[in-house]
C-alpha cells in the first residue's frame, strides 16, 4: 500500500540546520567556520528525514549522524539533548512536513536510540583513547624525565667515584652522608669509618684560628663557598695537608640542605714548600737562621714592639778565624762554626733570644726583651764564656775566642739597618781595642765624631779644588825688643756646613789620606806670596814667615823644588821663609830626610823644630842638624802659669832647654804665650820671642799687613 | 639558563596544568582529576571562561587561516598546549599542504602529547621551551629545520604571554622574537585584559595561580605596545570574537565578556 510520499523541505532542512548550529555552537569548540558547521549540520538533516521517510526504514543513518557529531567535536551533553528533543519535536514538521506513517513514533524512537547510542559510544571510546593519550603522553614525559635525571645520575656517579679529587656531601648537622674512593684513600679510613665521623671532628685545636667560623657561616648559609689549605690527620697519626673547597648546596626556597667539600692533597707541595721556606731562612752550615730570618724578626720586633721598649743587638765575631782556616783548613773551620753556633745556641736559649749567623764567623744575637740595664752585656758575656771553653776537633784541641759589639736602644731610635750598621761599628771597636773575648758597648758620641771624621776625608780632596781653605797668620814677638818678628801661617777649612775649622780637625786626616802633600805646598806657596807682599812693602820690616812641613812632604823628594819655586815665583828672599819640622819628622829615619833638610837649609831658608820636647829628640843628632830655632811645646809654657811646685819644676825645664839651644847655636821661640807673667819669666830665661794669645790669634793676612803699616 | 636546558624538567602530576584545564574547557578529555576539579572551580566562578577558551581557539582558527591565504607558509606556535582538534597545522595544511609549524610548550605532558599526536607529519617539530626564553625557541626552531627565518614566519602567541609576569620583562621577549623574524614576518597575540571586566573574572585569575603559572592581565594598549613597530591589520587590537568573525552573525552581542584581546601585526618590508 503506497502512502503518500512526503518530499524532503531543503529550505525546511537548512532552517533546522540553522537552528541546530545555534543550539551547539555556544557548547563546544567546533573548528570550523558557522557556515561550515551548519553545512555539515545541514546533511546531517538531510540523513535524519530521509531514514524517516524511507519505505524501509533504517536505523544506519541515525547511528552515522551520532558518530559523526564526536568526531566533529560537538560532544557537549547539552548538544545530545537538543538533538534528540529537536529530532523528535521538530525534525517531521521542518523538513519533512506532512509525513505521516503508523510507525513514525517508533521510527524516530528508533533513530533517537541509535544516535543516542552510537554519541555515546563514539564519545567513550573518544574520551577513552584521549585519556590513553594523555596518559601515555604523561607517562612518557615522566619516563623521559627520569631518563634523564638517570643519565645525569649516572654522570655524577662516574665522576663522584672516578675523581682523582677526594669529595665528601654532608648534611648540616656535620653528618657526613656520602664520600668517594679517593677521600678515603687520603685520611686511610674505610667509607664506612668515614660515614660514621662527624665533619666536626675533622677540626682540630691546631686549626687557624677563623676555619670553624668559616664553616659556620656556611652552613648557616650566610657564605656559599670557602676555600683554603686545612690539615687532616689520616687514620695513622700523619698529617694530611689539603686544598680545601667547601660548597654549600642549598634548597630551591634557598634554605642550606648540604655541603659538598672538595679536598686535593698538597702534602707533598706543603713539605716542599716548608722546606724551601726553612732552606731560605736557615744557615745550611750550622741550621741557625741566617740573616734573612734574622732581619724579619728584628724587624718584627722593631714594628711590633711598644715605642718604649728596648732592643739589643750582639754582634759576634771570632777572633782569628782566617788563621785557623788557613792553617788547618776549611774542614775544621766548618766543624769550628758549628761548635761555635751551637754552644751560642744553648748559651742564649733560655733567655729567649735569638742567634743567627750573619755569614762567615760573624753571628749575631738578637735579644728581644732588654728593659733592664745591662741585660744585653750579660748576654754578650755568656756568649763570651761559652765561645771561650776549648773546642775539640778531631786531634785539634782549639783555643777559640771572640768580640763583641753590642748595641741596645728604644725601639723608635732607628731602623733594623741603622741597628746593624751600629753593631758593626760597635764590633769594630771592641777588635780595635785588641778583641780577645772583648765586648765593646755602642756609644753614640763615639760614633758620631767618627762619622764626621769619616765625612771630612771624604770632603778634604774636593775642598781643596774648591778653594775652601784660608791661611791665617799668628804674631811671633821678640821678647828683647817686643817687636814682631814672623808670623805663623796656619791653615783653615772654610767649611760649606760646618764653617771655619781649625788644623787639628783635619791635618790629621789629610795626613791619613796622603792629601797633606798637596794641602801643604798650597800653604806654602800661599804664604810666600802674602810675605812677599808684606817684604815689597815694608822691606824694613824684614818679616819671617814661618810655614809647617809635614813628616811627608819632608820626605817627598820633590821638596826642594817646590820651595825654591815657591820663593820664586813669590819674590821673598829665602831668609825670610821659616820652615817647621817636627821632631818625630825629623829624628824618625837618618838618611833622606837630613839630606832634604841640608839642601833646603842650603837654599838659604830658616828651618825649626816645632813642638820641641814631646817627642823623641836625639839631642846628638840634633847638633848635626842644619837647624835654626827650636820651639818649645806649649804644655811647657802652660805650666810656668801657677805658683804651685809644679810650676818650678816646668820653669827649670824650660830653663833647662833654652840653655840647651843656646848651646846648640838654635833661637827659641815659645809656644801658647798667654800672660804678662809668662812674657816676664820667659824674658828673664833668656828666651828669645814668643807667640800665643797674649801676642795675637792668628788673623787673616789684612790684619798683618795693617799691624806692619802701624809699626813701620 | 643554560642548566634548566641541560637538567630534565620535573614532571609533577600532582599539580593542575594549564595545557590540561584548558583541553577540558575544549571538551578534551586530554586531562586528570586534578585538572577538572580545577576547571570546575574556574568555571563555577567565571561561566564565561569555557566561551572565552572557545573564543580564543576560533580566533587563532582564522588568524592562521587568514595568514595562510596570505601566503604565510610556516608558523611558530609559542605555547601550544594540547591540540585536541582544529590545530594550527590541521588549519593552515587545509590550506596550503606545504605549510610547516613548529609547536613549543613548556609542559613536558603537552609536549610528549604533541609528538604522539604530530608522529609522521614530516612538516610539524614539537619543541619543550620556555616562552621567557625566546633565544633559545628561536635558536631551536631553526634546528629543526622547519623554519626559514629568511623568510616571513607567522609567530603565533595564542594566551600564552599573559602567563609572564612584568618581572619576567614580556617587553624584552616579545622585543627578541619580533627582531628574530624577517620583514613580512606576522605576529598573533591573544591575551586576557581586565578592561571592561566583571569582578569574578578578576577573582578567577587569582586561582590561575594553581597552576604552574599565574595570569597577569593587561590592558589593551600593553597588549598593543607588544606588536612594538609591527603594522596591525584591520581591525587592530579589539576584543576576540570582533577580529574578521567570519560571519556578522557569529559576533556575540558582548564581546567583551570573553575577557581577552586578540591582535595580528605584520613586520614592515623596508623602503
Amino acid at each position: 500500500m503506497a502512502l503518500s510520499a512526503a518530499e524532503i523541505s531543503t529550505s525546511g532542512a537548512q532552517r533546522y540546520a540553522a537552528r541546530w548550529t545555534r543550539a551547539i555552537a555556544r557548547r563546544a569548540f567546533v573548528p570550523m567556520s558557522s557556515d561550515e558547521v551548519e553545512t555539515l549540520l545541514t546533511r546531517h538533516v538531510v540523513r535524519l528525514a530521509e531514514a524517516l521517510r524511507a519505505d524501509e526504514f533504517s536505523a544506519e543513518p541515525a547511528r552515522e549522524v551520532g558518530r559523526a557529531l564526536v568526531d566533529a567535536n560537538l560532544t557537549d551533553p547539552g548538544t545530545l539533548n537538543w538533538s534528540l528533543r529537536a529530532l523528535a519535536d521538530h525534525l517531521v514538521d521542518d523538513v519533512v512536513p506532512g509525513l505521516d506513517r503508523p510507525d513514525l513514533a517508533a521510527r524516530i524512537s528508533e533513530s533517537q536510540a541509535a544516535l543516542a547510542e552510537t554519541f555515546a559510544t563514539a564519545l567513550r571510546d573518544r574520551t577513552f583513547a584521549q585519556q590513553e593519550r594523555i596518559s601515555r603522553s604523561a607517562w612518557e614525559a615522566r619516563n623521559e624525565a627520569e631518563q634523564a635525571l638517570r643519565d645525569s645520575e649516572a654522570r655524577f656517579r662516574a665522576v663522584f667515584s672516578g675523581a682523582a679529587i677526594g669529595i665528601g656531601i654532608a648534611d648540616l648537622s656535620g653528618h657526613i652522608i656520602d664520600v668517594n674512593q679517593s677521600f678515603t684513600a687520603m685520611l686511610g679510613y674505610t667509607r664506612d669509618e668515614m660515614l660514621a665521623i662527624n665533619v666536626a671532628d675533622l677540626f682540630y685545636a691546631e686549626d687557624d684560628p677563623g676555619m670553624w667560623q668559616l664553616y659556620k657561616e656556611l652552613i648557616e648559609g650566610r657564605r656559599d663557598r670557602v676555600r683554603l689549605e686545612k690539615r687532616y690527620f689520616r687514620k695513622d697519626g700523619s698529617e694530611l695537608w689539603t686544598d680545601l673547597a667547601v660548597s654549600l648546596i642549598r634548597h630551591d626556597d634557598g634554605r642550606p640542605r648540604f655541603t659538598v667539600a672538595m679536598v686535593q692533597d698538597i702534602t707533598e707541595r706543603y713539605a716542599l714548600q716548608q722546606r724551601l721556606r726553612f732552606q731560605a731562612l736557615h744557615d745550611p752550615l750550622t741550621g741557625l737562621p741566617n740573616r734573612t730570618l734574622f732581619f724579619e724578626r728584628l724587624e718584627a720586633v722593631l714594628r711590633d714592639a711598644a715605642p718604649d721598649r728596648r732592643v739589643g743587638v750582639c754582634f759576634l765575631d771570632l777572633d782569628g778565624f782566617k788563621a785557623i782556616n788557613d792553617t788547618l783548613g776549611h774542614d775544621v773551620g766548618d766543624k769550628l762554626l758549628i761548635v761555635v753556633a751551637r754552644r751560642l745556641a744553648e748559651a742564649v736559649a733560655d733567655t729567649g733570644s735569638m742567634v743567627a749567623r750573619m755569614g762567615g764567623d760573624e753571628f749575631v744575637i738578637l735579644v728581644a726583651d732588654v728593659d733592664e740595664d745591662g741585660t744585653a752585656v750579660e748576654v754578650a758575656e755568656s756568649a763570651l764564656r761559652a765561645v771561650a771553653d776549648p773546642v775539640y776537633i778531631g786531634a785539634h784541641q782549639l783555643a777559640v775566642s771572640a768580640s763583641v759589639g753590642i748595641v741596645d736602644r728604644l725601639v723608635s731610635e732607628g731602623t733594623a739597618t741603622d741597628l746593624m750598621k751600629a753593631a758593626d761599628t760597635t764590633l769594630y771597636w771592641a777588635k780595635a781595642e785588641g778583641g780577645r773575648g772583648r765586648w765593646a758597648r755602642y756609644d753614640p758620641d763615639r760614633a758620631a765624631r767618627e762619622a764626621t771624621s769619616t765625612a771630612l776625608a771624604t770632603a778634604l780632596p774636593s775642598a781643596l779644588g774648591r778653594d775652601e781653605f784660608v791661611v791665617e797668620y799668628q804674631p811671633i814677638v821678640s821678647f828683647g825688643t817686643g817687636e814682631v818678628r814672623a808670623v805663623e801661617a796656619l791653615v783653615r777649612w772654610q767649611h760649606p756646613t760646618l764653617g771655619l775649622l781649625a788644623p787639628d780637625q783635619f791635618i790629621g786626616l789629610a795626613e791619613e789620606t796622603g792629601l797633606i802633600v798637596r794641602l801643604g805646598q798650597w800653604v806654602l806657596e800661599r804664604a810666600c806670596v802674602e810675605a812677599g807682599k808684606w817684604h815689597t812693602e815694608f822691606p824694613q820690616a824684614r818679616m819671617t814667615v814661618s810655614v809647617n812641613l809635614s813628616a811627608r812632604q819632608v820626605s817627598d823628594p820633590e821638596i826642594v823644588d817646590q820651595v825654591a819655586g815657591a820663593l820664586e815665583a813669590s819674590g821673598l828672599p829665602p831668609d825670610l821663609l821659616q820652615l817647621e819640622l817636627t821632631e818625630s819628622a825629623v829624628m824618625a829615619t837618618g838618611g833622606e830626610p837630613v839630606r832634604a833638610l841640608r839642601k833646603l837649609a842650603n837654599t838659604g831658608v830658616r828651618l825649626a823644630i816645632d813642638d820641641f820636647g814631646t817627642g823623641y829628640s836625639n839631642l846628638a843628632y840634633l847638633r848635626q842638624l842644619p837647624i835654626h830655632t827650636l820651639k818649645l811645646a806649649g804644655p811647657f809654657v802652660d805650666g810656668m802659669r801657677s805658683h804651685d811646685p809644679a810650676a818650678v819644676v816646668a820653669e827649670r825645664i824650660v830653663d833647662a832647654l833654652v840653655r840647651l839651644a843656646h848651646a846648640l847655636g838654635l833661637s827659641v821661640t815659645a809656644e801658647s804665650v798667654e800672660t804678662p807673667e809668662q812674657v816676664e819669666r820667659l824674658t828673664a830665661l833668656g828666651c828669645d820671642s814668643g807667640q800665643g794669645r797674649h801676642f795675637g790669634t792668628p788673623a787673616a793676612p789684612s790684619a798683618i799687613t795693617e799691624l806692619l803699616r802701624a809699626t813701620g | 639558563m643554560e642548566q634548566s636546558r641541560a637538567l630534565p624538567t620535573e614532571v609533577d602530576l600532582s599539580r593542575p596544568s594549564a595545557a590540561r584545564v584548558y583541553d577540558y574547557f575544549l571538551g578534551g578529555a586530554h586531562n586528570f582529576e586534578i585538572d577538572r576539579q580545577l576547571a570546575e572551580q574556574i568555571a563555577a566562578m567565571t561561566p564565561n571562561l569555557a566561551d572565552t577558551m572557545r573564543a580564543g581557539r576560533s580566533f587563532l582558527r582564522r588568524a592562521v587561516a587568514e595568514l595562510t591565504r596570505l601566503g604565510v607558509d610556516q608558523y611558530l606556535d609559542i605555547g601550544s598546549g594540547i591540540p585536541t582538534v582544529g590545530n594550527v597545522h590541521e588549519v593552515a595544511q587545509g590550506i596550503n599542504p606545504e605549510a610547516r609549524i613548529v609547536y613549543v610548550d613548556i609542559d613536558p605532558v603537552a609536549v610528549a602529547h604533541s609528538r604522539s599526536i604530530l608522529e609522521g607529519n614530516t612538516r610539524t617539530a614539537v619543541i619543550q621551551a620556555d616562552v621567557r626564553d625566546p633565544e633559545h625557541i628561536v635558536a631551536e626552531a631553526r634546528e629543526t629545520g622547519l623554519i626559514d627565518f629568511a623568510k616571513p614566519v607567522g609567530v603565533l602567541l595564542a594566551g600564552v604571554v599573559h602567563f609572564v609576569p612584568d618581572d619576567d620583562d614580556p617587553d624584552r621577549l616579545m622585543a627578541v622574537l619580533r627582531d628574530a623574524v624577517a620583514p613580512g614576518s606576522y605576529l598573533v597575540i591573544s591575551h586576557s585584559t581586565y578592561e571592561d571586566q566583571p569582578q569574578e573574572m578578576l577573582d578567577a585569575q587569582k586561582l590561575s595561580a594553581r597552576t604552574a603559572t599565574e595570569i597577569t592581565l593587561r590592558s589593551k594598549a600593553q597588549v598593543t605596545g607588544f606588536f612594538g613597530e609591527f603594522e596591525l591589520l584591520e581591525p587592530g587590537v579589539v576584543h576576540m570574537p570582533l577580529w574578521r568573525p567570519d560571519s556578522p552573525d557569529d559576533v556575540d552581542d558582548h564581546p567583551e565578556r570573553f575577557g581577552a584581546f586578540g591582535g595580528v601585526g605584520r613586520k614592515p618590508v623596508a623602503g
